[in-house]
């Protein structure tokens, strides 16, 4: 019941902690797959497109609870079943905290390749066509060209994305990680004051929020400086 | 036959053909892959077909998905009624309405709902006393109830937002017009407004349901048994992991069929648009 750095708080803490790093150590695998996304999806390549296409289908249309499961209890299994083919007796734990990061990662890169995807159809075609003709290679035009445009278009459904995933992370708390809210759960179960602790847990992810979108207002602030100055 | 004729019979030239580029290459093995992992899918699910597992958990994915598809349902109505002061308060011009409606959405849709639904199962439950006394106990003892009532509050939040967005996109010379027509405020808004902000609203109506439909999984952890719910407990029992995969293709399959449902309602509503 006491509430102070010997009490709850400094486990409620590391639950900030570790849902943060979560969702911090989410975003750029998140980012980087949704990209490769969306370079299949608007791709002229009919198979390349069906590829993409069945990613987003699968990973928008399961539950994140359910994809956590598939991921955690899954990946155990055929883990355990790959090591048992060159060792009998082994056993294969998979990290909680991988395992979110891999169910959180594949959800988020699929909105995220919707995202970019409508960000390249934003952009005119005579970009590509004017970057060839000053003889940039595709790869030169992608970055030097599209990719400064891209993201200034992409941001603001990039960061509403960020908002959502911070909010799944609260999901892993169902698989054991320590979380803020399973820091909360636990101290709520032990202390019996349930309504102030999770009033606490949504009041921290409330905080969180909140400088979520100063932070993204300072990078909006920042890339729209960039273009004034250009 | 003439020149001219001969020209239209004459077949157009062929394509030049595409070569194994890359992409393409790329493009191939992801889609075996794909097509790899779902044959891996349907023998895993076939050669673990049991039938006596099936007679015994299968009556209750049947269930499950009953429950899922009552609570999403029974909140979404819920939601929409409870939106409509929402919306109305976040539009009005009165500082104290447009605040408290603000702080509602905020509140809402800056909180996990898994934070918001352990609020009122775990969290009100430790005002039983209080509860018992103003006689609400039955309501928020029952983790169904408590579900209901997380699920609405938190919908009631987006469909706010979705509303006032679709209202507000309609453009202010409509009002003026049925102004200038003698209609008053609320015919106005039943017979001129709101039929023109349905279709914009629709889409994300549509997907506020997907969205519903895929965090109703949650109240699984609050010992519900809905879909997810029953899905956990056979996993528990059998520690077969195909109850995971039958639920993956149950969900998928209620999210298909809800977005190509849903696409299906816009193509009809926007005929008049297209050209």
């Amino acid at each position: 019941m006491s509430w102070g750095p010997e009490g709850w708080l400094d486990d409620i803490a590391y639950g900030v902690f570790v849902t943060v790093s979560l969702a911090l150590a989410t975003l750029p695998v998140g980012l980087a797959v949704g990209f490769l996304v969306a370079l299949a999806k608007q791709s002229s390549e009919p198979s390349l497109r069906l590829a993409g296409n069945v990613y987003t289908t699968i990973f928008r249309g399961l539950p994140e609870l359910l994809t956590l499961f598939l991921v955690y209890f899954g990946g155990q299994i055929g883990l355990q079943k790959l090591f048992q083919l060159f060792d009998p007796g082994a056993t294969v734990d998979v990290s909680a905290f991988v395992a979110g990061m891999i169910a959180l990662g594949v959800v988020f890169s699929s909105y995220a390749s919707e995202v970019f995807l409508s960000a390249f159809k934003a952009i005119p075609s005579g970009q590509y066509e004017g970057g060839h003709a000053i003889g940039l290679t595709n790869w030169q035009t992608m970055r030097l060209v599209v990719l400064p445009q891209l993201i200034r278009i992409a941001l603001p459904g990039l960061a509403n994305l960020w908002l959502i995933l911070l909010k799944d992370t609260a999901l892993v708390s169902a698989i054991g990680l320590s979380d803020i809210l399973r820091q909360t759960s636990i101290a709520a179960r032990v202390t019996k004051h349930a309504f102030l602790f999770f009033g606490f847990a949504t009041l921290v992810y409330l905080v969180l929020s909140v400088i979520s979108s100063f932070g993204i207002r300072a990078i909006e602030r920042s890339v729209d400086n960039r273009d004034m100055r250009r | 036959m003439s020149a001219a004729g001969t020209a239209l019979d004459e077949a157009p030239p062929p394509l030049p053909p595409r070569g194994w580029s890359g992409q393409r290459i790329a493009g191939h093995v992801l889609v075996a892959l794909w097509i790899l992992l779902a044959i891996g899918l349907v023998w895993f699910l076939v050669t673990s077909w049991n039938l006596p597992l099936v007679e015994k958990y299968g009556p209750g994915y049947l269930y499950g998905l009953g429950v899922t598809v009552g609570l999403v349902a029974v909140s979404i109505v819920i939601g929409a009624i409870l939106s409509i002061p929402v919306a109305l308060g976040r539009m009005s011009k009165n500082p104290v309405f447009s605040g408290l409606a603000y702080a509602y959405v905020y509140f809402f849709r800056g909180t996990p709902l898994l934070a918001q639904t352990f609020l009122v199962y775990y969290g009100l439950g430790a005002f039983r006393p209080e509860l018992q006394s103003v006689g609400l106990w039955w309501f928020f003892r029952e983790a169904w109830y408590c579900a209901i009532f997380a699920f609405s509050l938190n919908t009631a939040a987006y469909q706010a937002e979705m509303l006032r967005g679709a209202i507000e996109s309609v453009p202010r010379g409509q009002w003026e017009g049925a102004a200038s027509l003698g209609l008053h405020k609320l015919q106005t808004m039943w017979k001129v407004i709101l039929p023109q902000a349905a279709v914009v609203a629709l889409r994300p109506y549509g997907n506020e349901v997907i969205l519903m439909v895929k965090g109703s999984a949650i109240v699984s952890i609050i010992t519900v048994y809905d879909l997810m719910g029953i899905t956990r407990f056979t996993y528990s029992r059998t520690f077969d992991f195909q109850s995971y995969l039958w639920a993956a293709v149950i969900y998928l399959m209620i999210v298909e069929t809800l977005r190509h449902g849903i696409e299906w309602i816009e193509r009809r509503l926007t005929r008049h648009l297209k050209r």
